[in-house]
């Protein structure tokens, strides 16, 4: 059974047709890629179904369950982790800690205990500061183990966003437009980032522009049109599709 | 953070244990008795307003229950002093709980006028049923007794009250830096950010509402039974504000700024008694020209001029 | 009985005039800056006060109401100027804290140099009652009412046919986009607070001679303008004026068929069951975030 199955999956923002019935369906251990021009859907797809927005009509399941309309933190139970397009950090908190945000459903969270300063909570969290810096070298970031959020740059704090992710020891990880803004150099690195996640056993889902990156990475690929599915495949077949081609390149006359 | 922050705990604890011996007289034993019962309740509201994000404009409101429970229980009820604060404290976090997970869901403004409104109930209420509360000119407070030791002088009081600072500031500090306390702050940074690593937004908010509000009703109590009177004042908008302005002055998410706050703005009314209306513009003026220029608060602030000095 | 509901329905309508301006003045702030102006209270109370000192200063009555009026304006812009400007983007508390903090100065100046009694002022066309139906109706009511009633107008032509206006209501939608097709957003926003002092100085004006007024009449008036504005629906112009009718009334009912000493509560907990229940107020609009 497929990891992740969406069926005919919309949703209307009043008279905007945001997303109208996507059907896919991903397999566990895959490195699948959504694209398709501005526009096209790509982030509320990923808002669907991590949870941000509520489905108008239409399933998705996760390893069978249905999850449409669940909230983003009942998502994160079941091992789904995302990062933004936007970029989505606590800058009020140092990188390290946001890393540590992420292994948040691994701990005790207990008030009491916590306000008491219960010894297996300290030991655990002195434990997770070592994860999470291996996280922060894993992604590239060795050079900001003691800084605060607020001073690093765009470039890595994308970066500190996937390690995040990683904390949270997800099955599924959305990666939206991972190396959006950044120069060739970063990109290159973070297609080998993405290509390190995916080896590490996670199944991978990413929205990106870059199409050498997409095809490098990609198994399978995703298109999205106003919302719609114009294509799915591999990268040789989504290539070679006429209707993706006029999509992206417009008709000849 | 190379430094230790329990290290300030350790300079808290020998001020507190040093004070009572070096102040001059009575007065101003008083005056570092409120000033330590105010820094409690600044510590609870700092979690809320600094640590969290959300605000709180009727907090004095949880304050006049845990006041009045431990006066209108004991006095018209027979309940023993120790029950009526444990009532109060329950009744303020159950109200809060009531009240919070419904408002919590919408945010700013929304927020702020609720905990308003609530506030001003609470007021109106206090000052309308005489029968119980004495009415607006308040009702006397039958003296406490723990342990079979009788509180009732300014010596007894001091120490309970340190005692209850210093567990407070431990507690907040251990809360700040555990998986509860970063899920908070990860709260007030980015709640879409904090709600996709698992989260329960609404639930920590109602939790940390709810935490305030019970040491607001547990610091309410322990000042009905140190002044040994109560009066509706203690429940207004303005003493509402008070406590926000020293959550703002301190350093909103600042522990010792909470402190400075406390300290601060609880001698500064002393200092313009006699100017009843200049003391009020003292305030709204010390709010608006330190949310202007120092926003993060004075502790904060001044930390960061001196780490850059570093 | 219909006497007794309609006496209470009138003073209910009346002071819900008031509440409907400032739910106005809050309103126009909020939709040009996401401001909640908590001094806007203080505003009415200027309105009064100012009104009573120029006229005991010797100034003949309409020039003491039209400085009464104006000088509140000139603190409006004042505060948007010194307070809000320098702050441009903070977070929803700051800005909260802020106005918070320009309310007790303006109260507290108004305590040292106008004193803490309270003052009245002649009604507009005198003091007899008018009888309808067994109730009695202050003429000054009607002067409330009608004023009011103008002032919706007037700004309702304003807003929709005059090009300012809807510069102003442009600015509302999208700031960052009026700015992009050369509005003065600066200017806009100096014209919202103006504009937003003045409607509540002109509430306190009128409602002066029935309920008079002090240095701490403000407090009270503007949150309870504030919950009218949020039960309306916060940045609907039509949910402010009816939202404080509608608070108006609903106070007058209360206290006089439930519990007179709840009078000032009735709003209060009218405001947490519309946030419980109705969060976006009557006449507010759902939105999502953008992620």
């Amino acid at each position: 059974m497929a990891l992740l199955e969406v069926n005919d999956l919309s949703i209307h923002f009043g008279g905007v047709k945001a997303v109208q019935n996507v059907s896919f369906s991903i397999d566990a251990g895959m490195v699948y890629a959504v694209i398709g021009p501005n526009g096209a859907g790509k982030t509320t797809l990923f808002n669907l179904i991590t949870g941000v927005y509520k489905p108008t009509s239409g399933e998705i399941r996760l390893d069978g369950e249905s999850i449409g309309g669940k909230s983003p933190n009942e998502l994160a139970t079941r091992g789904v982790a995302r990062t933004f397009q936007n970029l989505q950090i606590c800058m009020n908190m140092s990188a390290i800690e946001n890393v540590m945000v992420g292994a948040h459903l691994r701990l005790d969270r207990n008030l009491l205990k916590a306000a008491l300063r219960w010894p297996s909570i300290a030991r655990r969290d002195a434990e997770l500061r070592l994860e999470a810096a291996e996280l922060m070298r894993f992604v590239g970031l060795e050079a900001f183990l003691d800084s605060r959020a607020d001073s690093m740059p765009y470039g890595a704090l994308k970066r500190l966003e996937i390690a995040r992710a990683l904390a949270m020891k997800p099955r599924l990880i959305f990666l939206d437009e991972p190396a959006a803004g950044l120069n060739p150099k970063e990109t290159i690195e973070v297609d080998e980032l993405v290509r390190k996640v995916a080896d590490s056993g996670v199944t991978v889902v990413l929205v990106e522009h870059d199409m050498k990156m997409v095809m490098n990475l990609s198994e399978r690929i995703l298109v999205l049109d106003y919302g719609r599915k114009l294509a799915e495949g591999t990268g040789a077949e989504v290539r070679q599709n006429p209707d993706v081609i006029a999509a992206y390149l417009g008709v000849q006359a | 953070m190379t430094k230790n922050p329990y290290f300030g705990l350790f300079i808290v604890i020998a001020i507190l244990l040093v004070l009572p011996f070096i102040v001059p007289n009575s007065f101003y034993l008083d005056l570092v008795i409120r000033m330590a019962i105010n820094a409690v309740i600044v510590l609870g509201l700092n979690l809320l307003i600094g640590f969290a994000g959300q605000i709180s404009l009727g907090h004095a409101g949880f304050l006049g229950i845990g006041a009045y429970a431990t006066a209108v229980l004991p006095t018209h009820f027979g309940w023993h002093p120790v029950l009526a604060v444990m009532a109060g404290a329950a009744a303020a976090g159950l109200l809060a709980a009531i009240v919070a997970r419904p408002i919590f869901k919408l945010k700013g403004h929304y927020l702020a006028m609720a905990t308003l409104g609530l506030g001003i109930i609470i007021n109106i209420t206090l000052r309308n049923e005489a029968a119980w509360t004495g009415g607006p000119d308040g009702m006397p407070v039958l003296p406490m007794a723990l342990l079979g030791v009788e509180l009732s002088s300014d010596k007894h009081w001091y120490w309970v009250v340190a005692l209850l600072l210093s567990v407070s500031v431990w507690a907040s500090l251990n809360l700040i830096n555990s998986p509860f306390g970063r899920a908070l702050r990860a709260l007030h940074g980015s709640e879409v950010a904090s709600q996709v690593v698992g989260v329960d937004v609404v639930r920590y908010k109602v939790a940390i509402f709810v935490l305030s509000a019970v040491f607001a009703s547990l610091m309410g109590s322990v000042t009905a039974h140190y002044v040994g009177f109560v009066t509706p004042n203690l429940a207004d908008f303005f003493h509402s504000i008070e406590l926000v302005t020293m959550v703002v002055i301190g350093g909103m998410a600042s522990v010792y700024g909470s402190l400075v706050g406390a300290v601060l703005l609880t001698a500064l009314p002393q200092a313009l008694a006699t100017f009843e209306g200049w003391e009020t513009v003292a305030f709204g003026a010390i709010l608006m020209l330190c949310m202007i220029f120092m926003p993060k608060g004075l502790v904060p602030t001044l930390a960061a001029r001196f780490g850059k000095a570093n | 009985m219909l006497a007794q509901f309609l006496q209470f329905l009138f003073s209910g309508v009346t002071v819900g005039a008031t509440y409907a301006l400032a739910a106005l003045g809050f309103t126009l702030i909020y939709n040009a800056s996401n401001v909640i102006n908590f001094a806007q209270g203080e505003f009415i109370m200027l309105g009064g006060m100012l009104a009573v000192f120029f006229t005991q200063a010797g100034l003949p009555y309409p020039v003491a109401l039209m400085l009464a009026i104006a000088v509140p304006a000139i603190i409006g812009v004042l505060l948007e100027k010194l307070a809000i400007e320098p702050v441009k983007g903070a977070e929803t508390v700051t800005l909260i804290i802020i106005t918070i903090g320009a309310s007790l100065v303006i109260r507290g100046l108004v305590q040292v140099f106008l004193g803490k009694a309270t003052h009245s002022l002649p009604a507009f066309s005198g003091d007899t009652p008018i009888e309808i139906l067994g109730a009695t109706l202050m003429p000054q009511s009607l002067w409330v009412l009608g004023v009011t009633a103008l002032v919706v107008v007037a700004l309702w032509y304003f807003f929709n046919r005059t090009l300012q206006g809807k510069a102003m209501l442009a600015t509302s939608f999208n700031r960052l986009a009026a700015e992009l097709v050369g509005i003065n957003t600066s200017w806009v926003l100096f014209m919202s607070f103006a504009m937003s002092a003045a409607l509540g100085a002109l509430g306190g004006i009128l409602v002066t001679p029935i309920t008079l007024t002090s240095y701490d009449a403000g407090i009270m008036l503007g949150l309870k303008g504030f919950v009218a504005a949020v039960v309306g629906g916060l940045g609907s112009g039509l949910g402010a004026v009816l939202g404080g009718l509608l608070v108006g009334v609903l106070e007058a009912m209360g206290a006089g068929y439930i519990s007179s000493s709840y009078k000032d509560a009735m709003p209060f907990v009218l405001i947490l069951l519309i946030l419980f229940f109705k969060p976006r107020g009557l006449f507010g609009g759902k939105s999502t975030d953008r992620v």
